[in-house]
């Protein structure tokens, strides 16, 4: 298969698009401008999931349920999950710097499917205002982002249907964009560019997106049965028709499990770009680190029934999925090794980027610990469905990926405006994050292990004032967002002139001008071989501007 | 590395594995223990706690002093060092996580085993369950440790538990008694036989360490004994709807002679029903 890059004097793409700011709200095919779609868009839902999470700490300051209704609380809880997973996360570490970098690290002007792409990030804005908008017609969905039946079957239909509709938007927009990664990764290459040269989030991408195709579906079928039950009566989970409640447990968690590695394995990706150019050091160990996301990827097929050891699952069972998760701490352990090592005799510029990939890295390595604790069936048996859980997984997805896309934007964001972020604010940003994000869910580990289960508005007395404790880290982290936001916004228009390369970096990105041109180089694509060459001489075919950073970094 | 901080690294390790220890072994985060399976999961807890502590540390000193150490002074221009890996180094850190992964797995596995999680879940061992349906049993952890521990003289109460929007119903066929709070003498085994009449819920009390899902259309087993008397709350750990948190009753562990009073005053004789 070839593909014909047009060349650049021709200019043919850009007279195609829009310009200037209306290109952000136009179907446009650029993939930059989608990427920034993408981040856009998952921020505001970022805001909206942080809102919901505040009224639930609110909620949780006393033992009594008098903030809200109970029943809001639950949808109240269910819009948290959904939002954050769907609308945000996913969205961004996937769909953001995916559609952002992958192009460049491959040596492509575009994605493969350029309209495919724009299809599926406009899939995401109406599936984000129909999800929130269920809350006004009759009630938002209220069965947990998990929407087990017999509850999701018995509680009010309208929200719950809207809530399926809405999950199988989002899940549909995944999944063109996985095949577009896919597709992109392995045959956009720019001629002479091995697969084992590609950028670390390369590799990440190709692995998350084989993940997000071959288990999205499940979910979409899931959820389409659900449906069926919902409206027709039908009885595939009913068990009073006959269903079987379980067997949605296993087809829901055959996706939710592998989406928690689709949340996390971009992270890792980025967090490995980070790290060896603010290091000046090659990112250690490449080849191990490739082999270790593809053993998450296959282990993350085999391990989603140790979110059902207390539902009865028989012995053998339950055994054999303890095994598997736990085996996944052998593939992550290697990548924080090589994390380290990559830091290790480095030049660390103690910047905002780096100090919130090192912060991912420390909550990272709690939340696997407990992690580890909790694929031993007779240590979760007493956990499970408790505040345990919750603290758990809120390290791995907020301390871990949410840390690593403000780290990100850190680092891009003079790639993509063409200015710099105030570093010191910055720092701010990342000192109140860090410590409102510890504040607030190192506690809930002593609540699950004591006795408050998970999805409660109400609870023990006893419990109030660790509740009150993680209420405060969640108050500091909702006032984190206020130097980010000022940040942002006033560097776009304010922030210093950051030239074309200002971290000196070598992957692709930053060797054109910043923001980039709609061809992304002027000129032909160049040749990196090395990404991670610092500390040693660059090859390359692009000679000139490669070596014009190396000139530029010796003089300073 | 010169020989002084060679040593002073391995005096680190040394302190590291002591205190990590130590405060596995010493700082309690759990609720008191009251059944047979608490005190084995506690065991397990220490260790995981004492690893992890070590783990933890030891992980986030390596990046706090790596970003210290390594960190650019001011004037510092060019490079770090340039290399790419390192074979040896790097076998030894796939060898970590797999040693602990392995060590964690197997003993977790025996606790499992002493908890009576690989018993052969009771089909027909009890009557009264043969005799209500045929239907599948599916496992819970605990099932089966009655047989397996060595003071089995004893035989095990069966109750039934029915759960409920937002309720849990407790019913000792023996008596043919039906309590909102369940009642248990002290030191005896007891067999739980869990069904629910709607959604999916959970029977959870955190002093025993046990937990179970209540499934609609297919009952689960729950065995335990307690060992110290007391009222402990028992807690629905599955969302089951708006008052999921209020649904909670109370397992009250009594002394045989008083569990005995509550038995007869409540208890349904043959001539009453009559």
């Amino acid at each position: 298969m070839t593909i014909s890059i047009p060349p650049a004097t021709e200019k043919p793409i850009e007279s195609l698009q829009p310009k200037g700011w209306f290109r952000y709200f136009s179907f446009s095919l650029d993939h930059k401008v989608i990427g920034l779609q993408y981040l856009i868009c998952g921020f505001i839902f970022y805001l909206i999931g942080g809102a919901l999470a505040s009224a639930i700490r609110i909620e949780l300051t006393s033992p009594m349920s008098d903030f809200m209704a109970r029943d809001v609380y639950n949808q109240v809880l269910t819009l948290h999950g959904t939002i954050m997973i769907f609308l945000w996360i996913v969205p961004v570490v996937n769909g953001a710097f995916g559609n952002y970098l992958i192009p460049f690290y491959v040596g492509a002007r575009d994605m493969a499917f350029p309209r495919l792409n724009a299809v599926a990030f406009w899939l995401i804005p109406p599936a984000g205002l129909l999800l929130i908008s269920s809350y006004f017609i009759n009630g938002a969905a209220q069965s947990g982002w998990t929407a087990y039946p017999p509850l999701s079957i018995t509680t009010p239909a309208a929200g719950q249907l809207i809530w399926i509709l809405s999950v199988l938007l989002l899940g549909g927009s995944s999944i063109f964009g996985g095949i577009n990664f896919i597709a992109t990764i392995l045959k956009l290459r720019r001629p002479g560019l091995k697969l084992m040269q590609l950028p670390m989030y390369c590799w990440a991408m190709l692995g998350t997106s084989i993940l997000v195709v071959l288990s999205t579906p499940v979910l979409a079928g899931t959820l389409v049965l659900l449906s069926f039950d919902i409206v027709a009566h039908t009885g595939f989970f009913n068990p009073a028709l006959g269903g079987n409640a379980v067997v949605y447990q296993h087809l829901f968690w055959f996706y939710s499990h592998p989406a928690v590695y689709i949340m996390v394995l971009p992270a890792f990706g980025l967090v490995s770009e980070i790290l060896p150019v603010h290091s000046r050091k090659p990112l250690f160990g490449y080849t191990t680190m490739v082999y270790s996301i593809m053993a998450i990827v296959i282990l993350g097929f085999v391990v989603w029934a140790h979110h059902m050891f207390t539902s009865g699952t028989p012995p053998w069972m339950r055994l054999f999925f303890t095994i598997a998760t736990s085996f996944i701490a052998v593939p992550t352990g290697i990548k924080f090794f090589n994390w380290v090592a990559t830091l290790w005799g480095g030049r660390i510029s103690l910047n905002t980027a780096v100090l919130f990939s090192c912060g991912f890295i420390i909550n990272f390595v709690f939340g696997g610990i407990t992690g580890v604790a909790l694929a031993q069936v007779p240590f979760d048996i007493h956990v499970h469905d408790t505040y345990f859980v919750v603290a758990h997984f809120h390290y791995i997805v907020y301390g871990g990926s949410v840390f690593v896309i403000f780290s990100s934007i850190y680092h891009w964001y003079p790639k993509f405006t063409g200015r710099m972020l105030n570093d010191k604010l910055g720092i701010f940003h990342f000192v109140l994050t860090f410590i409102g994000f510890n504040l607030c869910f190192a506690p809930q580990h002593w609540l699950g292990l004591n006795g408050m289960p998970r999805r409660v508005a109400e609870y023990d007395p006893q419990f109030t004032f660790i509740n009150q404790l993680s209420s405060i880290g969640a108050l500091v982290m909702a006032l984190s967002t206020l130097p980010f936001l000022w940040n942002v916004i006033h560097s776009a228009f304010k922030g210093t002139i950051a030239g074309d390369n200002p971290w000196h970096a070598l992957t692709p990105e930053w060797l054109t001008s910043s923001p980039p041109p709609v061809e992304n180089w002027k000129g032909p694509a160049p040749l990196v071989t090395k990404p991670y060459g610092y500390g040693v001489e660059v090859t390359g075919t692009n000679e000139q501007s490669i070596s014009d950073i190396e000139i530029e970094r010796i003089e300073q | 590395m010169p020989k002084s901080s060679a040593i002073f690294t391995i005096l680190l390790v040394i302190a590291l594995l002591i205190g990590g220890t130590w405060v596995g072994q010493n700082v309690n985060l759990l609720p008191v223990d009251a059944s047979t399976n608490a005190s084995v999961y506690d065991e397990l807890f220490k260790v995981l706690f004492s690893i992890g502590t070590i783990l933890f540390v030891g992980m986030v000193g390596l990046v706090v002093y790596s970003l210290i150490r390594f960190r650019r002074k001011p004037g510092q221009i060019g490079d770090g060092i340039a290399i790419e890996d390192n074979l040896p180094l790097e076998i030894f850190w796939t060898a970590i996580p797999t040693i602990v992964i392995l060590f964690v797995g197997l003993y977790s596995y025996d606790i499992y085993d002493r908890m009576g999680g690989m018993q052969a879940l009771p089909q027909a061992g009890h009557d009264h369950q043969a005799m209500v349906n045929e239907q599948k049993i599916w496992g819970g952890i605990g099932s089966g440790s009655i047989e397996s521990s060595t003071e089995s003289t004893i035989s095990a109460l069966p109750v039934e538990v029915t759960a409920l929007q937002f309720a849990f119903l407790f019913h000792y066929p023996k008596g043919d008694i039906i309590s909102g709070e369940l009642h248990v003498p002290v030191d005896q085994p007891i067999s739980m036989r869990l069904e629910s009449k709607d959604v999916i819920h959970a029977f959870w009390v955190p002093e025993f360490r046990i937990k179970q899902d209540i499934i609609p259309g297919q009952p689960t087993i729950l065995n335990f004994t307690p060992t110290k008397p007391g009222r402990y709350p028992i807690i629905c750990a599955e969302l089951c709807g708006p008052y999921h948190g209020g649904m909670r009753s109370t397992v009250v562990v009594e002394e045989t002679d008083s569990y005995q009073e509550w038995f007869d005053n409540n208890k349904k004789t043959p001539e009453i029903t009559t």
